[in-house]
């Protein structure tokens, strides 16, 4: 067995962000850690490493479908890993992640405060109790879209854990998407070069294609 | 020492999660700068473990060849 390290506990800083959330609307601006730190690794040279160690929200789903068996663990369909799935859904939710951002700035701009969490796009939930009136609307409304993005994805995550294997979500998670989408763009070469010198020596992935 | 008969091998679909790295018993498979999986195949045991875990199920045992 694999030593455990102090991240593999970050499943912890998930949970708890979840319930702060749902006690006070306010603590979602917190998941702009989780939205910013990927992209900040992958930026500064750091690769998947998000991912691949610091992901509270993967080792959730991996306690959850694998240690505790919530999951199937099927394969999932193959349109799940395909490049235009992949980017596809990342474009939509960014789209929907703008339209957010765009709601906050009517906030800003002297529209009323909606005291709802939109769940996967359409479902307006309710949320009225929490006090919000110590901060700015628009303060306010973010947090209210956040949170909904932040709920949508963790709903959408535990639907593809169930139906396929545990860490299914991270096939088409927009972070993992976007990380390794800037991985691309900075190592690309580096990349081709490193596949040509070792692709004999390991079963390297170029090599099997499909 | 005898090699397994068999290796793993990842295809272009990887998306880098890094599931099989973790799992893997023989530190066999690595993630290379952010973008695949790959796996050394002197080290790889052909457990299978990884294709096990992999998320998007793009790993698949190969044989290895009969004359090195
Ligand atoms: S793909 Fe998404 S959920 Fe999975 S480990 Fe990466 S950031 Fe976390
Ligand atoms: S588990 Fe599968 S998708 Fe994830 S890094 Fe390994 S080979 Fe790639
Ligand atoms: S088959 Fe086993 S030894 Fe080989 S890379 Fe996968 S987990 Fe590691």
């Amino acid at each position: 067995m694999k030593k455990k390290k102090w991240y593999d506990y970050l499943w912890i800083a998930e949970l708890l962000y979840l319930a702060l959330g749902l006690t006070n609307i306010l603590f979602a601006w917190l998941g702009m850690l989780f939205f910013s730190i990927p992209l900040l690794i992958s930026l500064f040279g750091g690769g998947k490493a998000y991912c691949n160690r610091y992901c509270g929200r993967g080792q959730l789903i991996g306690i959850l479908g694998g240690k505790l068996k919530l999951s199937r663990n099927a394969p999932p369909p193959k349109f799940l890993r395909s490049r235009w799935f992949r980017y596809g859904f990342l474009a939509f939710f960014m789209s929907m992640f703008f339209l957010m951002l765009f709601s906050t700035y009517q906030v800003f701009a002297g529209a009323p405060l909606q005291e709802t969490v939109t769940l996967l796009w359409v479902f307006k939930l309710p949320w009225q109790w929490t006090q919000v009136d110590m901060v700015a609307p628009w303060f306010a409304q973010f947090a209210f879209g956040f949170f909904g993005v932040m709920l949508t994805s963790t709903v959408l995550e535990l639907i593809t854990m169930v139906l396929f294997r545990p860490k299914s979500w991270c096939v088409y998670c927009p972070m993992g998407t976007m990380t390794q989408g800037i991985c691309k763009l900075k190592h690309g070469k580096e990349f081709k070069a490193y596949g040509r010198t070792s692709q004999d020596d390991c079963g390297a992935s170029e090599a099997s294609g499909q | 020492m005898k090699q397994s008969p068999q290796f793993a091998q990842i295809n272009r679909e990887c998306v880098a999660c890094g599931c099989c790295e973790a799992v893997c018993p023989k530190d066999a498979v690595h993630i290379i700068l952010g973008i695949t999986a790959q796996v050394d195949k002197e080290k790889c045991v052909g457990c299978r473990k990884c294709a096990k875990e992999c998320p998007a199920d793009v790993i698949t045992m190969v044989q290895r060849r009969a004359v090195v």
